[in-house]
This record gives structure tokens, sequence and C-alpha cells, in this order.
């Protein structure tokens, strides 16, 4: 499923005096089974873009196109759109809701107008790719752990087979164990279920490690959108929107500050290691 | 979604009403409160509605905020007038059907709808020039004598201004939930009234949690701070008397001894 947004503008209070342009422009087109990253800093309009990709914002201008059709127009399905494109809120555990996990996980499944056994066999299928083991199933979702709530509320994201997911800092708030674990879900789902994924995210090591691609917003606009390389060698201009390098790369300018001859367009630990054992091998 | 909730009515300008120190607008709105229910006659009616009228022209408070106070209470104006129209004993003027209208009826419908929209735009000028949290620190200092029969005066209080505080937060953390729980294919825009009820529980449960925990942490906040109620605990900006406060107070009581010389002389 391709993602297109065209000249996208979004006015918060249109025709009062506290006009926000919270989307200025924005023009993108996400293809079919890419995993793109989505920065900028806090207010940078990330959340308001994302939340217009399924529908739930309207634009001031500008459209969507979810598989090549018009998401804003009045006819168009809007339930389908629901079921296609995924959202994961920021703490997704506080939308948890209904007496045990396993009816939480049913209920977006079952809005879609899904027979039972499709709903209850999604649901199944969407706790066990988070890991949840099946003692837990009738367990209230309140009693469960902070990591085991955001598993249980992507689960029921999971469970309305989404071919594109949109993450909104899904490792906020985790430990290290957790986040690793996370990254390891979107990469499976991606790989395995061949899923569109744009995450959110505000640590610059994740979406290296992780993106192929970013896109960089900055006051309501995409300022850069490219390889994941390729952004992050813009380490000045960044800096100056508040964002940031990798650990890695900033390594490697230190490095080079002090006279090792490496390249800094590393990003990875992995390319890093590289880079650096290839200079004392060749000598 | 629901950006549009304004809390309370205040309406920022810049006016001597504004000024004033909050427990002058609360007392005199009170005084106020009992002369509309001293006046008897018209001239009395006169009176009140032109202190009334000098109150919203000081105000420089749009008139249209003022009415819309009185638009909530319609139903009971309508109610009030209806029935003491044609259930008020007297003189019958004309009747149809099997209702009467009687010159007394007619009398004391209108005077209580006058004294009713007095009333309700006489609280609206005090709650549009004040903000509801100094509101709340001059209700605080007006009912503080009350502690001595061990009212939670303090307490009551500070329970105002935190709710105050917590309907923003809970406001976008409903827009939140709703913009989740959409995302999760919930209609909230359904026709049906079976549908859009049920639709409110993925709605209401997640907000009163988080309401539970969000109490909780700032419980926790607070004690950290050393919070142990009201007892010698002091004000970052304390509420002074000023010159134009005394004189408010003078005002208003020349006017009550107005309304009530009228209600003798007349």
């Amino acid at each position: 499923m391709s993602i297109i947004a065209d000249h996208l503008s979004y006015i918060y209070g249109a025709g009062t005096t506290f006009e926000v342009k919270a989307l200025d422009d924005v023009s993108f087109k996400i293809d079919d089974g890419e995993y793109v990253g989505l920065m900028g800093h806090t207010g940078s309009g990330k959340s308001t873009l994302v939340q217009h990709l399924n529908g739930l914002l309207k634009p001031s201008s500008g459209t969507v196109y979810v598989d090549g059709e018009d998401i804003c127009e009045r006819d168009y399905d809007i339930k389908k759109l629901r079921g296609g494109v995924g959202l994961v809120f920021q703490y997704p555990e506080y939308q948890l809701f209904e007496e045990d996990v396993f009816s939480d996980v049913c209920f977006g499944p079952k809005n879609l107008g899904l027979p039972r056994s499709e709903v209850e066999l999604r649901a199944y299928e969407a706790l066990k790719q988070v890991g949840i083991s099946d003692d837990c199933f009738y367990q209230s979702p309140f009693e469960l752990s902070g990591g085991e709530k955001r598993r249980v509320a992507i689960a029921g994201v999971l469970a309305m087979k989404p071919k594109v997911l949109i993450l909104d800092e899904p490792t906020a708030g985790l430990d290290p164990k957790g986040r690793m674990w996370m990254f390891d879900l979107i990469g499976k789902l991606r790989s395995e279920q061949g899923m569109t994924i744009l995450l959110i995210s505000h640590s610059m090591d994740d979406l290296a490690e992780n993106a192929g691609r970013l896109l960089v917003m900055d006051a309501g606009r995409i300022v850069m959108d490219g390889s994941t390389k390729e952004v992050f060698s813009y380490c000045g201009e960044l800096m100056d929107m508040g964002l940031d390098i990798p650990d890695v790369t900033r390594v490697m300018y230190m490095l080079r500050e002090r006279g090792v001859n490496v390249g800094t367009d590393a990003v990875t630990l992995d390319e890093a290691v590289g880079d650096i054992l290839k200079l004392y091998s060749g000598k | 979604m629901l950006r549009d909730i304004t809390l309370g009515q205040y309406y920022p300008a810049e006016s001597l009403l504004h000024k004033l120190d909050p427990r002058v607008k609360i007392i005199c709105t009170f005084i106020y409160m009992i002369s509309v229910f001293l006046v008897r006659d018209p001239a009395g009616y006169a009176v009140a509605g032109a202190f009334l009228v000098s109150m919203i022209v000081l105000s420089r408070v749009p008139f249209k905020f003022m009415v819309r106070g009185l638009k909530g209470i319609m139903f009971i104006l309508l109610f009030t007038a209806v029935f003491n129209v044609f259930f008020t004993p007297g003189e019958v003027l004309f009747s149809f059907w099997k209702l009467k209208v009687t010159r007394e009826g007619l009398r004391v419908g209108i005077r209580m709808v006058i004294r009713l929209m007095f009333l309700v735009i006489g609280s609206s000028i005090m709650t549009l020039t004040t903000t509801p949290n100094r509101l709340t620190v001059g209700l605080e200092k007006v009912f503080k004598p009350l502690e001595r029969f061990k009212l939670p005066v303090h307490e009551v209080a500070m329970m105002m201004s935190i709710a105050l505080g917590f309907i923003p937060i809970l406001v976008s953390e409903l827009d939140r939930i709703m913009k989740a729980q959409s995302a999760r294919g919930v209609n909230f825009e359904s026709k049906r009234l079976t549908e859009r009820v049920k639709s409110m529980i993925p709605l209401l449960i997640p907000l009163f949690v988080s309401a539970f925990r969000r109490a909780g942490e700032l419980a926790t906040a607070m004690e950290a701070r050393c919070y142990h109620g009201g007892e010698g605990r002091t004000r970052m900006k304390p509420l002074h008397y000023k010159k134009r406060d005394i004189l408010a107070y003078i005002v208003v009581l020349l006017y009550l001894g107005a309304v009530i010389a009228v209600g003798i002389l007349v």
C-alpha cells in the first residue's frame, strides 16, 4: 500500500486569532514495503501529519492518496482506511478499556464488521505476535505491567491487519529490553508480512539502525527527504533544527577531528566498525 | 475535535472592573442580588437597571457576552413568565380556553422575569471580568471566617482550583483517546442512539483511568513539596485592598441606599 501526501496543509483554529499552521504544503510519497522514519523536534507537526494519513484529521487544503485513492473524497470508505492504515499512538496503553485483554484486542476487528470467528482468530494471532501468553488473555488489561500493556495495545492495532503501520514514538518510556523487542517486532512485521512502516522517533540511533529513509519536519514543513545516510550527513542543519546525529556518527566526527582518517558517513555501529577496521587492516 | 471548549466565561479586557479585587466583586455581586429582591416598584427597577447598565459599560465586555448567560436560563424564564401570568388570581384582563390572564399575573410575571435577568446578568459581570483562579482565591478569602465553624474552606477552594486546572488537561486527553479509538474503527458520529451510547464506553473508561492516575500523581507531587493543608500557608500574590476597591464598596453601598430610599419614598 502506497501513501502519497499531495500539498497537504492543516491550520488549527482557522478563522480565530490563535490560527496556527501545523502543516504547510507537505508532499511526499511512501512506497509499498518501505521503512520510513519521521523526525522533527516537538511541535514540528509530526503527529498532525500522521493523523492525516488515516483520515483522523481532514486537511485544510491538499489531499492524501492511499493505494491511489483519494481518502478525502466524500464517498471514500473510511472503515476500509482504518483497517488498511494502522496508527499506534504515543503511549497506546492509555487507550485500553475492556474487561479482559482478549476482548480489548477484539475491539478493532469487531469495529471493522468482521464475523466473530475471524475477529477472534485475528485477536489470537495478534496477541501471539506480540508475545502475550495464553494465561494472560482473560486478565484485566489494567493488571498488566507497563510493557505488557503496550504490547496488548499494539496487538489491538495489529489485529486489524493493517498494510501500513504508523507508530508514534512506540518506545517512549520502555526499558532497553523493551526497545529492542519493539524494533524486533517492527522489523519482523515488515519482513514477514511486507508491512509498510512509518516510524516517528526522537532517537537518532534507533532511526539510523532501522529506517531506510528519513523525512525531517520543521515548523510544519518537510525540510529533508532522503536515505538515512544522506539525511544524517547534514549534521549542521539538523543541529540547527534542534535535532541530532547518531552517536556513532558523532564518534566518527570526533575521530576525524583528532586526525584519524575515517569517513563520517557511518550511521550504524556495524558500518562504523567496518570503516575503522578497514583503516587499520590497510596498514 | 474538542478545542473549542472554553472554561468559565472570562473575557479578557482592560477595565476598572477587571482590576478590582475579586473579594470586592463577590461581595458587591451579593449585595446587588439582595438589592434586586428588595425592589418592588418600577422606580426601584429603574435604579437597579441603571446601575447594571453602568457596570456593563464600565466592564468593557461586549453586550452579547452578557446576554449569552441568559440563553441557558431561557426555559426557566419562559416557565416563570407563563406560570405567573396564567396562575395568579386577580382582576381578569382577558381569557381564552381555560386560561385567564390577570392584571396582577402580568405584573408579577414581568417583575419576576426582569428580576431573574438582572440576577443572571449581574453575576455574569462578575464571572466575565474575573479569571476562574482569581475567583477561587476571592471565594476562599470571603468564606475564610466560616473555618471557625469547622468548614473546610481552604480545602474546597484548593479542590476548585485543581479541578479548574485539570479541565484543559482532561479535554486534551479525551481528544487523544477519541482519536486513538477512532483509529481502531469506532464511529462516534453514528445516527443510532444505542450505538452512540456504546461508543462512549471506550472513551470514558480510559479517561477515568487516566484521571485517577493523574490525581494520584498530583497528590504525591504535592506531598513531596510538603503540602499539608491551608494552615499557615501564604500566597504568591496576596490580595490587598487598594483605593479603588474601597471606592467600589462605597459606590455599591450608596446604590443599596438609593434602592432602599426609592422603596420608602415612592
